[in-house]
């Protein structure tokens, strides 16, 4: 039985109501905003989980469906669409499961420290969560603004003179990623003459040659602004500023933003640019797999040199989202499917190691030496104020027992994670990319940039393993000190690396479910099948006759009005491929 | 001749946005981002081409000409952007002097360049 397919359009709406109930409130009612907000967010997970069973089929394996939702109810390329598949599904299950330990984390203190902290939040799931589900280009722009947005409000949240200095540079930063954004947009329609995304791929292989540079350029621009968001280098300076000088409960969901950047990368350049794309197949794909690479060099580098945890996390996001472009890169030249489902598999279970690293940051800072008296030295050195701790905010609930040692494990399990080390699912996603990479390697010889890949992604694991065992080993060994640690912030800490070690336990399901995600990314005739075939709800919204020739993609399946009948209130289609 | 006009007009204003967003002062940044946001608004409508006197409304029923009327896509586009542009400024405008409230001094970096 499937569920109904309004369910789509949920993850946009949730947050949207939450969020604007909560403006109704006053700054007094905390608690219950922030009980709205956690049952917004576990909301949100059920619907994520229905989702990703919906997009994994739930009989046999292997069936990739792409369900579409017709806001508007105009016939497919003409209006805007909510599109579900497997990557936007697996990406909405991540922001639900990093999101709500996040909240409950902020639940312990840090939203009391300045205004409308739960209504942002909300605000920027629905921003993420739209961003992840759009098909329409323009559509996509407005949820990343929507997203930004809130980010801006959150980085500021706490205030302080640090936060606002990052925070002014990040907005601009932001500011200019959305003028390149526009200008793409603007372009790819003056060139193509639609904004949805199937539609575009099915126009690509038939431009004509005058027209083939505008789009080019136009996925240039565009590209800019997503890699910005994912901070590739040389567009990452930004980024270990920002992450570094954010609350810690706004630093874990920060650490989706940059997975937004790459889903946008991973979805637009297969989709457009991938191998049926004709004489543009492959467009960027070499600028993607090295500065990848370079991003992922220095971001290790940059841990090596971080002296507190927030900065080396903030350049862990870095070594994370590098590796993720550099397998797009890779496999958008070489049609590499294995190699993106590692990379997939590890970015999942990176996001939750990293967010969990940003929560356990300020519980182990707590202490009063260790770390501390190292920093005063150096801090300045990277712009740091000693005397910020001020405006921490006061704890509240009980402190449990042994915190030291269930802060030392979780950091442990986060460092294994992170690092790709056995046992934990870091180490299958690495594990995954390297024996793809190297088996690819070895049959095609020549093949220096998946050797340059392999050798970066070691040494990334072993600089990253080396910064966080000292930074262990000075804060957590070296210091015999008891920090307070309330129920409310180990409760989120546990969710975190209890979900990396389910991830973990369940390696077999989730590996097999993205192994198909990213089968499906390769071949992209099902998402544009899908996409492109859906009929429209009402019966005078059949009659306009599309105004451009379409060519029906090759392999497109047939649509299966499964449910109910096109007919009835199910705005929905969907399209199969056994 | 529109055309001329409209480019070199887009051309002016990207090219003192990018120069003064690069500027240290945060005024200058500000007035940097209007003028870019500007010429990018620009940049959208005229991706419409450039027709005069063609309303972007068709009526409604019987056989419609398109040729006689403006592409409202980028009309459309153009106003959103515009309305979120507009927003963002104003939001930058607010930290920019919380900033400037903070640091005591209107430079990016928080802090003035030592001689």
């Amino acid at each position: 039985m499937t569920p109904p397919p309004h369910i789509i359009v949920l993850p946009i709406l949730i947050p949207l109501i939450a969020g604007a109930i909560m403006l109704m409130y006053d700054e007094r009612q905390r608690r219950l905003k922030l009980g709205l907000g956690i049952l917004a967010c576990v909301l949100q997970l059920g619907v994520a989980i229905a989702l990703i069973l919906r997009a994994g089929g739930s009989s046999e394996l292997g069936r990739n469906i792409v369900t579409l939702y017709l806001l508007g109810d105009w016939p497919s390329p003409f209006g805007i669409v909510l599109v579900l598949d497997r990557l936007s599904a697996l990406m909405l299950l991540l922001t639900s499961v990093v999101a709500l330990p996040a909240l409950i984390y902020a639940g312990a203190g840090w939203h009391r420290n300045g205004q409308h902290f739960n209504a942002l939040f909300q605000f920027l799931l629905m921003g993420i969560n739209g961003s992840f589900l759009t098909g329409d280009l323009f559509n996509l722009f407005v949820f990343f603004e929507v997203m930004l947005a809130a980010s801006y409000g959150l980085l500021l949240h706490g205030s302080g003179r640090v936060r606002v200095g990052a925070g002014l540079h990040y907005i601009a930063v932001n500011l200019l990623a959305a003028m390149l954004f526009l200008l793409g947009v603007a372009l790819i329609y003056g060139t193509t003459g639609t904004l949805n995304m199937a539609d575009l791929a099915t126009r690509i292989p038939h431009l004509s040659e005058a027209d083939r540079p505008m789009i080019h350029a136009a996925a240039a621009l565009l590209s800019g602004a997503f890699l910005i968001k994912a901070a590739m280098w040389p567009l990452c300076f930004w980024l270990p500023n920002a992450y570094g000088a954010a609350a810690p409960p706004v630093g874990a969901v920060f650490s989706l933003l940059t997975k937004v950047g790459a889903y946008v990368i991973i979805r637009l350049g297969l989709l457009l640019f991938g191998p049926v794309a004709g004489e543009s197949a492959g467009f960027g794909a070499q600028v993607l797999a090295l500065g990848g690479m370079a991003t992922m060099a220095y971001g290790s580098l940059g841990v090596l040199a971080a002296q507190d945890l927030g900065r080396m996390t903030g350049n862990l996001v870095l070594v994370s989202s590098g590796t993720l472009l550099a397998v797009v890169g890779l496999a958008m030249i070489y049609d590499d499917a294995p190699m993106l489902t590692g990379a997939l598999y590890y970015m999942f279970a990176s996001t939750l190691g990293l967010a969990a690293l940003f929560l356990l940051a300020e519980p182990i800072g707590r202490k009063e030496e260790g770390i501390a008296g190292l920093l005063a030295v150096t801090a300045e050195i990277y712009g740091l104020d000693p005397e910020e701790e001020e405006d921490e905010p006061r704890q509240e609930g009980t402190a449990i027992p042994g915190a030291t040692a269930l802060l030392g494990m979780s950091f442990l399990a986060c460092v294994l994670v992170v690092a790709g080390l056995p046992p934990l699912a870091g180490f299958l996603g690495k594990f995954g990319m390297l024996s793809s990479a190297v088996q690819r390697a070895w049959s095609l010889p020549g093949m220096w940039g998946h050797w340059a890949f392999v050798v970066l992604l070691i040494l990334s694991g072993f600089c990253t393993l080396i910064a966080l065992m000292r930074w262990g080993i000075q804060s957590l060994w070296a210091n015999s000190d008891e920090p307070p640690l309330p129920v409310m912030e180990a409760l989120p800490i546990l969710m975190l690396v209890g979900t990396v070690g389910l991830l973990t336990v369940q390696a077999e399901p989730a590996l097999r479910y993205i192994d198909r995600t990213a089968e499906a990314l390769t071949e992209n005739a099902v998402y544009i099948g899908g996409v492109m075939t859906a009929p429209p709800v009402s019966p005078e919204a059949l009659a306009p006759e599309p105004l451009t020739p379409e060519p029906p993609p090759a392999a497109a399946p047939a649509p299966d009005a499964s449910g109910a009948d096109p007919a009835a209130d199910s705005p929905q289609a969907q399209a199969e491929l056994p | 001749m529109m055309e001329l006009t409209l480019s070199l007009g887009m051309g002016v204003l990207v090219a003192s946005g990018v120069w003064l967003a690069m500027r240290p002062r945060t005024f200058q940044v500000i007035v940097g981002l209007c003028l870019l946001s500007y010429g990018v608004n620009l940049f959208i409508f005229a991706m419409g081409r450039l027709v005069t006197g063609a309303a972007p409304i068709m009526p409604k029923g019987g056989f419609v000409n398109p040729d006689a009327y403006a592409d409202p896509v980028p009309q459309a586009l153009v106003l959103t952007a515009i309305v979120i542009g507009f927003a963002t400024t104003a939001l930058f405008l607010v930290v920019i002097m919380a900033a400037r409230g903070f640091t005591g001094t209107d430079h990016v970096d928080g802090k003035e360049r030592e001689q």
